[in-house]
């Protein structure tokens, strides 16, 4: 059995040499289902990378953002192969599947009442109001993601790579798998120069 | 076979979402020409409806495709095209992270995974430019965000959810506020 409290993350070791801590499968499907319900308009990456990373020391930033690039290069929707991603990560096939079905669990319900009650709802503009502050709140987060990532990479070159991929997607619409597929050789090639120039 | 709804409802979404690269817009039109134009599912300003509903309902733009499944098969019918959506496109990602997994505490891995990280945070940054276009965000919504975020990178301990619903009632509070 599962235990059902969540685990807070340990601060006896220093965080880089922590595995993954146990986290049972009921604390990823509570986790998920919140996600699930409150990921309004998109950008919900900026409150999973808070609650995986900062919150519950899960899975480390470097270790998050890698897998979230990967989840925007491959088909299906960022939230979604993010739970399978951090599932997977946690508790291998278990915990992605947990994931994913806590993830969609919620919204199936809710689209489907919505649409019983679409009729009323869409005449109400507050709700509509109301939906745009979760967004913009939402993107928010996701500023304070970009600026934690800014601040990990610590190196120029690796600064360069997050403002040229920001201002080639966000502001010139260039393709977004174009885009990645320049930008990810170039900057694993970086990588590779920096580990090699100081070992 | 393909007069069995739950059958056509699987052939018609499971390939999209193997092809849905960079989320669920970019197969959109696939999924209205399946459900309008070939199978005559849901009528065009149906679909126009759906699509409105599933941009204030919470999950994936995708979860779309469930209404259109419930228009067909009631519960059934929305369960299976949720996971015809979703489950593939899933699969793809399990299949290549726990390849990758395996690899790990190799020198290539870490390096991998250095180079990959910046990429990731830029196309987060990008999210937030786009996602301003298309919400129909303001000068409030850019407020709202700025002060979520600085305040989120000042005192970490804060539970977004309550920045969200907080930013929420706020939005609605001001609309109800404001006779426009």
């Amino acid at each position: 059995m599962q235990s059902l409290e969540e685990h807070p993350p340990r601060t006896d070791v220093p965080r880089a040499e922590v595995p993954h801590p146990e986290v049972s499968l009921a604390a990823i499907a509570a986790l998920h289902l919140r996600i699930g319900c409150l990921s309004f308009g998109g950008g919900m990456t900026g409150l999973i990378y808070h609650e995986v990373v900062t919150k519950r020391g899960w899975l480390r930033e470097a270790e998050f953002l890698s897998g979230l690039t990967i989840c925007q290069i491959l088909p299906g929707g960022n939230v979604v192969n993010l739970a399978i991603y951090v599932g997977q990560r946690l508790r291998g096939l278990p915990g992605a599947a947990v994931a994913f079905a806590a993830l969609l669990g919620g919204p199936f319900f809710i689209i489907i009442g919505f649409m019983l009650v679409y009729e009323r709802l869409a005449g109400l503009p507050f709700v509509a109001a109301g939906l745009n502050g979760v967004t913009a709140a939402a993107m928010g987060l996701m500023l304070m993601m970009t600026v934690r990532g800014a601040q990990l990479s610590r190196h120029a070159s690796s600064l360069a790579v997050i403002a040229a991929t920001m201002i080639a997607v966000g502001v010139l619409h260039f393709p977004l798998i174009a885009v990645v597929c320049v930008a990810v050789p170039v900057s694993i090639a970086l990588a590779a120069r920096r580990r090699a120039r100081h070992g | 076979m393909a007069d069995n709804p739950y059958v056509a409802l699987a052939l018609a979404f499971a390939p999209l979402s193997l092809v849905a690269f960079g989320g669920g817009v970019s197969v959109l039109p696939a999924v209205q020409h399946q459900a309008v134009d070939l199978h005559g599912w849901v009528d065009a300003p149906q679909f126009v409806e759906f699509f409105a509903i599933s941009r204030t309902a919470p999950g994936p733009g995708l979860m779309l495709t469930t209404l259109i499944g419930w228009q067909v098969a009631g519960w059934a019918g929305a369960l299976v095209a949720m996971l015809a959506i979703f489950v593939p496109s899933s699969l793809v990602c399990l299949v290549v992270m726990r390849t990758l997994s395996r690899h790990e505490g190799k020198a290539w891995h870490a390096v991998v995974q250095e180079g990959l990280a910046p990429v990731g945070t830029g196309l987060v940054g990008a999210g937030v430019l786009s996602l301003f276009r298309i919400a129909d965000a303001g000068p409030a919504s850019w407020l709202v965000a700025a002060a979520t975020g600085s305040l989120m990178l000042a005192r970490p301990r804060i539970p977004p959810m309550l920045l969200l619903l907080a930013a929420g009632a706020l939005f609605a509070g001001w609309s109800l506020a404001s006779p426009t």
